[in-house]
C-alpha cells in the first residue's frame, strides 16, 4: 500500500514533466495511459502480444523442464555438479545477449531464436537455485524419513523437493523476470516480430506515447508474473527459516 | 603429497569440464547441421587471428571504456543513494518501489530510445550501462544497511552510542559486504548493458566485431568474438568473487 | 536499594501482555536473579531496566533518578554476545570506551586488563569467528566490566554454552565479583544457576509476568563451589523454587 502511494507521487511527477515538455521523449503520463487504451485493442498489438507470450511460455517451459531436473541432478551427483557447475556459474551472470547474434546466424531470424533466447536467459538461474535448494536439505529430515521406511521416490517427493521449494520458487521468479527480458531483447535484436518489432516501430516513428505505453505494459507483465510467483513463495516462507 | 593432489583436484574438475565442453563443441561443429556453426578449432583460430591483427584489442578498448565509466559512476552514486535509502525512511518510501520495478523491468527496451536524446556516442553507452547496473547496486547497498543485526544496534545503544556512532561503527562496516556484492552484480549487469547497447545502437567495439563478422559470414571470428566477451565477463566476475571472499570471510 | 522497578507494565505489539505491575527493589552490591519460565517477560524487564525498552507504565529508578535510556552506570551483557564480527577481541572489549571517546592507547590498556581478568589473555588479536561460545561470552563480560559501570545486567549469558563451560563460568563470575563490587541483575531460566549465584531470587510467573515470590537463599558462599552444590540450603532452595515454578509450566 505504501508503495502504491509512493508510485502515485512519481506518476504525478511524470505528468508534470510531460506537460512541461522538459524532454522530447517524455510525454505526459495521462497521454501514455490514453495510448495504452488505443494500442491494446489493435490487431497489431494483439498479434505481437500473442507471439511474445508464446515465445515466453515456450522458452520458460523448456527452462523449467530442463532446469529443475538438472539442478536436482547436479545436487545429487557430485561429479555432474562439478563439471556443469562451472558453466552454470559462468552463464548465470554472463551477457547472454551476446549469444543472440549467434542464434540468429545458426537458427535463423524468427520466433525460434526468441524462444531459445528466453530459454537461455532463464535456465541457468533456475538450475542454480534448484541445486542450492536441494543441497540445503536437512540431513536429519532425510534420516528420519529413511528411518520410517521411505522409498527413494517418497524421499524426493515428500521431503527433498518440499524442503527445496523456497529456493526453487525463488529461482523460478528470477527466471521469469529474466525470461521477460529475454523476450524483449531477443525480439529487439531480431526486430521483425512481437513486441520487439513494435518497440522499433514506435521509436522509429517517434510515437512516444505508444512507445511508453508499450513499456508500461511489458513492465506490468514482468511485475505480474514475478508477483504471482512471489505469492507462492510467501506461502512456503513459514517453514523456510526453520529448516 | 596430500596438498598436491588437493590442488590437482581443484584444477582437475574445471579442466575436465573445459575439455568436455570444447570437445563437444568440436564434434557439434563438424556435424553438418548448420553452415554457420563452426567447430571449436576454427573458432579458436579465429580468436587467435583477431588477437594477432589487433582488432580484438581495439574492440575491447572501445567496449571497456563506457563499461568502466558507467560502473564507476553507478558505483559512487548508487552506493551513496542506497545508503541514503537505508538510513532515511523518507527516501526509502519514495525510492524503493521504483527500484523494485527497475530491477524486474526489461530496461533493454529503453536503450534504443536514449540514442534519440544522446546520440550514438559514448554518452548513450555509458547511460545503457548505468541504467542496467544502477538498480542492483542501489538495492544491495540498501539491503546491506537495512539488514544490520539488531542485536549489534542494541548493544551499541546500551553503551550509549550516538546515532552517528551507530551508523559509522556498526551499520556501514556491516553493510560493506553486501555493498561489494552489489558492485559485483552491477558489473555483471554492466556487461549485459554494454553488449546490448553495442548490438542495438551503432555497433562499436565487441558489438561491431560480432555484427561485422556475422554480415560477412565469417562465423569462426563471430563466434570467437562472442566467446571472448563471455570469457572476459566471467573472468572479471570470478576475480571479484574471490576478492569478496577474501575481504569478507 | 540502588535499582528500583515500580509498577512496570509492558505489552508487546500484537497485544500480548508481557509484564503487569512489577515492582522490585535490587540491593546494592548484590547479585539478584530474575527467574521464571519462558514468556514471563524477564528479558523484557531487564531491557526496561537497561533503558533499551520503554515501559508502558511505571518507572525504573537508579540511585533515585528515573531511567530515560541507557546510562553509564549500567552495562549490558547480551545472550547472543553481540560482538562486532569484523573487530578483534581487543577492539570489541574496548568498544564501550571507544563510544565514549577515550583515546586509543588508554582504552586498549583498560581493555587488556579486563581481557586478562576474564581469562582470555593471549587472544587479543583474534576475531569472534575464531572463538568458542564460551570465549565469546567472556568478551561480552569483559566489555561490560571495562566501562566501569556499577550495575551489570546479564541476559541469560550462559545459556548459549554447554553445561561444563556454564559451571566454570558461574564459578568464575562469583570469583570476579568478589574483586569488584558490582550490583548484578541476572536473567536465567535455570533454577540451579539462580540458587548457586544469587543473593536474591525474584520468581516471575508467566503471561503476564508478575512477581510471584522473592527468595533469599541462605547459601554459604565461602565454601568451595563443589561443596556449595551439595550444601543443604542450596538443595532446599532449588526444591523450594521448583515447587513454586512448576505450577506455571
Amino acid at each position: 500500500m505504501k508503495g502504491l502511494l509512493s508510485l502515485a507521487v512519481w506518476f504525478v511527477v511524470w505528468e508534470i514533466v510531460g506537460r512541461a515538455g522538459l524532454s522530447s521523449i517524455v510525454p505526459p503520463f495521462s497521454s501514455v495511459i490514453d495510448a495504452m487504451f488505443t494500442v491494446v485493442p489493435t490487431g497489431k498489438f494483439r498479434a505481437a502480444a500473442l507471439i511474445s507470450l508464446r515465445s515466453f511460455g515456450l522458452g520458460m517451459g523448456l527452462a523449467v523442464a530442463l532446469g529443475i531436473p538438472l539442478g536436482i541432478l547436479m545436487a545429487r551427483s557430485k561429479s555432474v555438479g562439478r563439471i556443469l557447475g562451472m558453466w552454470v556459474n559462468i552463464f548465470v551472470s554472463a551477457p547472454i545477449s551476446a549469444l543472440v547474434p549467434l542464434l540468429m546466424a545458426v537458427v535463423g531470424v524468427g520466433e525460434t531464436t526468441v524462444v531459445v533466447t528466453v530459454f537461455l536467459f532463464a535456465v541457468f538461474v533456475i538450475t542454480l537455485d534448484t541445486q542450492v535448494g536441494m543441497r540445503r536439505a536437512d540431513r536429519s529430515l532425510l534420516e528420519m524419513a529413511r528411518a520410517f521406511g521411505a522409498t527413494r521416490a517418497q524421499l524426493y517427493g515428500k521431503v527433498l523437493l518440499l524442503s527445496a521449494l523456497p529456493e526453487i520458487l525463488a529461482g523460478l521468479r528470477l527466471g521469469a523476470i529474466r525470461g521477460v527480458k529475454g523476450v524483449v531483447i531477443g525480439q529487439l535484436l531480431v526486430a521483425i516480430i512481437g513486441v520487439g518489432e513494435l518497440f522499433e516501430l514506435y521509436s522509429n516513428h517517434f510515437l512516444m506515447e505508444e512507445f511508453w505505453a508499450l513499456v508500461v505494459i511489458v513492465f506490468l507483465f514482468a511485475f505480474a508474473v514475478s508477483e504471482a510467483i512471489a505469492l507462492l513463495e510467501r506461502r512456503v516462507e513459514y517453514y523456510a527459516a526453520s529448516r | 603429497m596430500a596438498r598436491t593432489s588437493d590442488a590437482a583436484g581443484r584444477l582437475g574438475w574445471p579442466l575436465a569440464s573445459f575439455v568436455l565442453f570444447f570437445g563437444l563443441w568440436e564434434l557439434a561443429g563438424r556435424w553438418p547441421v548448420s553452415a554457420a556453426f563452426p567447430p571449436f578449432s576454427q573458432t579458436a583460430l579465429g580468436l587467435w587471428q583477431m588477437l594477432a591483427d589487433g582488432s580484438l584489442g581495439k574492440a575491447y578498448w572501445l567496449t571497456l571504456q563506457p563499461l568502466a565509466l558507467g560502473i564507476v559512476l553507478c558505483g559512487l552514486a548508487g552506493i551513496g543513494f542506497g545508503i541514503g535509502m537505508g538510513l532515511s525512511r523518507g527516501i526509502e518510501w519514495l525510492s524503493l518501489p521504483v527500484f523494485i520495478i527497475l530491477q524486474a523491468a526489461p530496461m533493454a527496451a529503453i536503450i534504443p530510445l536514449i540514442t534519440y536524446v544522446y546520440g550514438i556516442g559514448l554518452t548513450s553507452k555509458v547511460l545503457a550501462v548505468v541504467m542496467l547496473a544502477a538498480p542492483v547496486i542501489v538495492m544491495n547497498s540498501y539491503k546491506g544497511i537495512r539488514n544490520t543485526n539488531p542485536s549489534l544496534l542494541q548493544m551499541c545503544r546500551s553503551f550509549q552510542g550516538t546515532r552517528r556512532q551507530e551508523v559509522v561503527k556498526i551499520v556501514l562496516p556491516h553493510a560493506a559486504a553486501l555493498i561489494f556484492a552489489g558492485l559485483r552484480l552491477g558489473l555483471a549487469m554492466g556487461f549485459i548493458g554494454i553488449v546490448i547497447a553495442e548490438l542495438l545502437i551503432t555497433p562499436t567495439g565487441i558489438g561491431d566485431l560480432i555484427t561485422y563478422h556475422s554480415s560477412v559470414a565469417d562465423y569462426p571470428k563471430m563466434f570467437a568474438a562472442v566467446a571472448s566477451i563471455i570469457a572476459v565477463a566471467a573472468l572479471s566476475l570470478h576475480a571479484l568473487e574471490r576478492l569478496e571472499r577474501r575481504l569478507f570471510p | 536499594m540502588i535499582v528500583e522497578a515500580r509498577s512496570i507494565a509492558k505489552t508487546y505489539p500484537g497485544g500480548v501482555e508481557a509484564l503487569r505491575d512489577v515492582s522490585i527493589a535490587f540491593p546494592e552490591g548484590q547479585l539478584s536473579t530474575l527467574l521464571g519460565p519462558s514468556g514471563c517477560g524477564k528479558t523484557t524487564l531487564l531491557k526496561i531496566i537497561a533503558g533499551l525498552v520503554p515501559p508502558d507504565a511505571g518507572e525504573v529508578r537508579v540511585k533515585g533518578r528515573k531511567v530515560q535510556g541507557p546510562g553509564p552506570e549500567r552495562a549490558f551483557v547480551f545472550q547472543d554476545f553481540a560482538l562486532l564480527p569484523w573487530a578483534s577481541v581487543l577492539r570489541n572489549v574496548a568498544f564501550g570506551l571507544e563510544l565514549r571517546g577515550l583515546p586509543r592507547a588508554e582504552r586498549e590498556a583498560i581493555a587488556r586488563r579486563y581481557i586478562a581478568e576474564v581469562g582470555l589473555e593471549g587472544f587479543e588479536e583474534r576475531h569472534p569467528n575464531e572463538l568458542s561460545g564460551g570465549m565469546k561470552q567472556r568478551v561480552g563480560l569483559a566489555r561490560a566490566l571495562a566501562v566501569d559501570a556499577g550495575i551489570i545486567l546479564m541476559d541469560e549469558p550462559f545459556s548459549s554454552v554447554d553445561e561444563q563451560t556454564r559451571r566454570k563460568f558461574q564459578e568464575d563470575l562469583l570469583a570476579l565479583l568478589r574483586h569488584h563490587s558490582k550490583t548484578v541483575i541476572f536473567v536465567t531460566h535455570s533454577i540451579e544457576e539462580a540458587a548457586y549465584l544469587s543473593d536474591q531470587i525474584v520468581l516471575l510467573s508467566a503471561r503476564p509476568g508478575t512477581v510471584s515470590r522473592i527468595v533469599r537463599p541462605a547459601v554459604d558462599r565461602s565454601r568451595s563451589p563443589d561443596e556449595i552444590r551439595r550444601e543443604r540450603n542450596y538443595l532446599d532452595t532449588v526444591d523450594d523454587i521448583w515447587a513454586t515454578l512448576r505450577q506455571y509450566v
